[in-house]
């Protein structure tokens, strides 16, 4: 069993209320912190090595170093609880059952940046995580621990929940606040970064749910002993949530030091593929991540085996390899089509375009009626190629990474599935009868081996 | 006349002094959620135009916002709303047979109401409860691991309320 520091108590009955939170130790971090500076709490998050668990595992401390302390101006922390990329979902599960962690990493990261009000930004689907979490920001002001002069300590901390309605674009950080101002979320040109103009122009910075919650084992056992669990710069524990054609979908924490294969097929995570079927396939990070035919997520292009942590999961770049993401683990079975998957993609990343850079609105539903055409068996040869020129036009090419995130996925489909794409131009009416299987994509890769010099 | 109850008022009331002095617009996004709940479901350009005089900010900008975000819905729609997510994870697991269910259940395609305005359907893109697939939103919770059975059983919960 690997070591639990977020999930360790999410099982304990009436966890959810701030009783039994506090009986179980709850709020003990924000105790050390009140009696620290400021500065070594942001000192302490920057050794433990928490990298941000929104998806680009930016490293949390640096990225607290760098907020402007203008004089007289307010800061604010905020929380991204947008959660909306495909295949995460949880954030959703650390609110829903354990509101009171979140409110405790946020307290004490409030206090580290000297943010006076803080706001947790919720996708507004999660309709009744806000209501649980308001429950629980109430529970905590009850007792002191939100509000004026917390604990006695000459520090005020409000908390407030803004509920989004409804756009995946939000989640970008800046679109972020602009939604927070009561905006349409098309995302803002960097500079300037948040960390110097953000909401109300003012210095903010924007963290993901998961890692506000991690604050709190790193101020319990120190930023130290953090950074000792994991491998390299994978430290601390990373939520998963698994999903697609598992066993047993759901929300794991682990340590970073198993393998992927462990992963999907042991009995405490996702339990093996159901019917006995064979594993084709995964997207191990959320849909923007590059999906990985069953031999190069298994193993890495060196032949090394794959692990589940940031450097294993990127080993070999693009071209073999793929990311940690947001965790948001996709399981295909042999049964499953490539294509048809891709292309609910693509039509996600259409839907959630917000439309301001035309490479993106355009490339985008361009993708979507691509694929669908392929999908539908009316699809060209040519049409894959054209998929390609699209999605390189669109990378790079865009005002915020959703056009990245769009052609990503689509890129690797064709890099690793290019075949299962031709077969289905070329049969399209088998092609609405069955589907391509496995085919080779279990097969061993041949690992080039280095030229011998003399 | 479109008005908030008093209760509704001090709710938003409340809303606004979340934010700094001054920049009570934002505010916009909850108060449309509290609007579309009080007033049938759906808003309508009066019901945004209060909403603007509420906020003191112009009609245009709460109308650009209430077209942004898909949550809020410009037209009528049924008592009882089934947003079923297609995308890929939800697909791995169904949904599209879940859809087409529901279609034929109901006789309506994606988009329509039932004439008894009764229920609506739409698909929409992931809303974060993949592991829990095929689902949907229904109001404000969401109903999960959809079987055939189920969604009659959600039909006939909804028929129950109703009456
Ligand atoms: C299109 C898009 C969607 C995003 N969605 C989310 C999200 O739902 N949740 C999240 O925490 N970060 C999301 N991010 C990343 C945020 O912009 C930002 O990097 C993150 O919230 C920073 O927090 P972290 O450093 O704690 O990870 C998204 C980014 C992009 C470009
Ligand atoms: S890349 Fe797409 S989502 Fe991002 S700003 Fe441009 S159009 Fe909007
Ligand atoms: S794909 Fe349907 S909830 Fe995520």
């Amino acid at each position: 069993m690997g070591r639990k520091l977020l999930l360790e108590k999410a099982h304990v009955e009436g966890i959810r209320t701030y009783e039994v939170y506090r009986r179980e130790g709850g709020y003990r971090s924000v105790e050390k912190a009140l009696k620290m500076a400021p500065a070594d709490i942001v000192e302490e998050v920057k050794k433990s090595g928490l990298r941000g668990r929104g998806g680009a595992g930016f490293p949390t401390g640096m990225k607290w170093s760098f907020i402007a302390k203008p004089e007289g101006i307010p800061r604010h922390l905020v929380c991204n609880a947008d959660e909306s990329e495909p295949g995460t979902f949880k954030d959703r599960y650390l609110m829903e059952f354990i509101p009171h962690l979140l409110i405790e990493g946020m307290i004490v990261s409030s206090f580290a940046l000297g943010s006076n009000a803080s706001y947790i930004y919720i996708r507004g689907e999660y309709a009744w995580v806000a209501e649980i979490l308001e429950n629980a920001i109430a529970e905590a002001r009850q007792n002191g621990w939100l509000g004026k002069n917390i604990q006695g300590s000459g520090f005020d901390c409000e908390m407030y929940v803004h509920r989004g309605a409804g756009a995946y674009i939000c989640g970008e950080e800046t679109a972020l606040i602009e939604s927070l101002e009561g905006k349409r979320g098309n995302p803002r040109i960097k500079p300037p970064f948040p960390a110097i103009k953000g909401a109300w122009e003012r210095p903010t910075v924007v963290n993901n749910v998961e890692t506000l919650a991690a604050v709190v084992p790193i101020m319990n056992i120190g930023g130290e002993e953090y950074a000792k669990i994991g491998v390299g710069k994978s430290t601390g524990t990373k939520l998963i949530s698994a999903c697609g054609n598992i066993n047993k979908p759901g929300i794991y924490e682990i340590d970073m030091t198993i393998s992927v294969e462990e992963f999907i097929f042991s009995e405490e995570y996702c339990g093996g593929i159901p019917n006995g079927k064979k594993l084709k396939a995964c997207i191990p990070g959320g849909s923007s991540v590059p999906i990985l035919p069953q031999n190069l997520l298994l193993t890495t292009a060196k032949g090394e085996k794959r692990m589940m942590n940031y450097e294993s999961l990127s080993d070999g770049g693009f071209a073999t390899g793929s990311m940690m993401g947001s965790g948001g683990f996709i399981v295909l079975d042999e049964d499953q089509c490539v294509v048809r998957h891709t292309m609910t993609l693509a039509r996600f990343y259409h839907h959630e375009s917000c439309g301001q850079c035309s490479p993106c609105r355009e490339g985008t539903g361009w993708m979507e009626r691509v694929l669908k055409n392929i999908e539908t068996g009316k699809g060209k040869m040519s049409d894959i190629d054209l998929l390609w020129d699209i999605q390189r036009k669109i990378e790079g090419n865009t005002i915020c990474p959703l056009g990245d995130a769009a052609a990503w996925p689509i890129a690797a489909a064709i890099r690793h599935f290019r075949d299962e794409f031709e077969w289905h131009i070329k049969n399209p009416e088998e092609a609405q009868r069955r589907n391509y299987g496995l085919a080779h994509y279990a097969d061993p890769i041949h690992v080039p081996t280095p030229p011998v010099t003399a | 006349m479109i008005t908030f109850s008093q209760e509704k008022l001090a709710k938003v009331a409340e809303l606004i002094s979340h934010y700094p002095q001054g920049r009570q617009k934002s505010a916009l996004l909850p108060v449309l959620h509290l609007a579309q709940d009080e007033f049938g479901g759906w808003l309508d350009t009066p019901v945004m135009d209060y909403v603007a005089g509420l906020l003191n900010i112009e009609p245009i900008e709460v109308y650009e916002v209430a077209s942004f975000y898909s949550m809020y819905n410009l037209k009528p729609v049924g008592k009882f709303m089934f947003e079923v997510c297609q995308t890929g994870p939800c697909m791995l697991n169904g949904s599209d047979n879940i859809i087409d269910y529901i279609k034929q259940k109901l006789n309506i395609k994606v988009g329509e109401t039932t004439a008894d305005g009764m229920f609506t359907l739409k698909t929409v893109e992931c809303l974060g409860a993949c592991g829990y697939a095929p689902m949907m939103q229904l109001g404000k919770n969401y109903r999960e691991h959809l079987t055939k059975e189920k969604v009659d059983a959600i039909i006939e919960e909804c028929r129950a309320k109703a009456n």
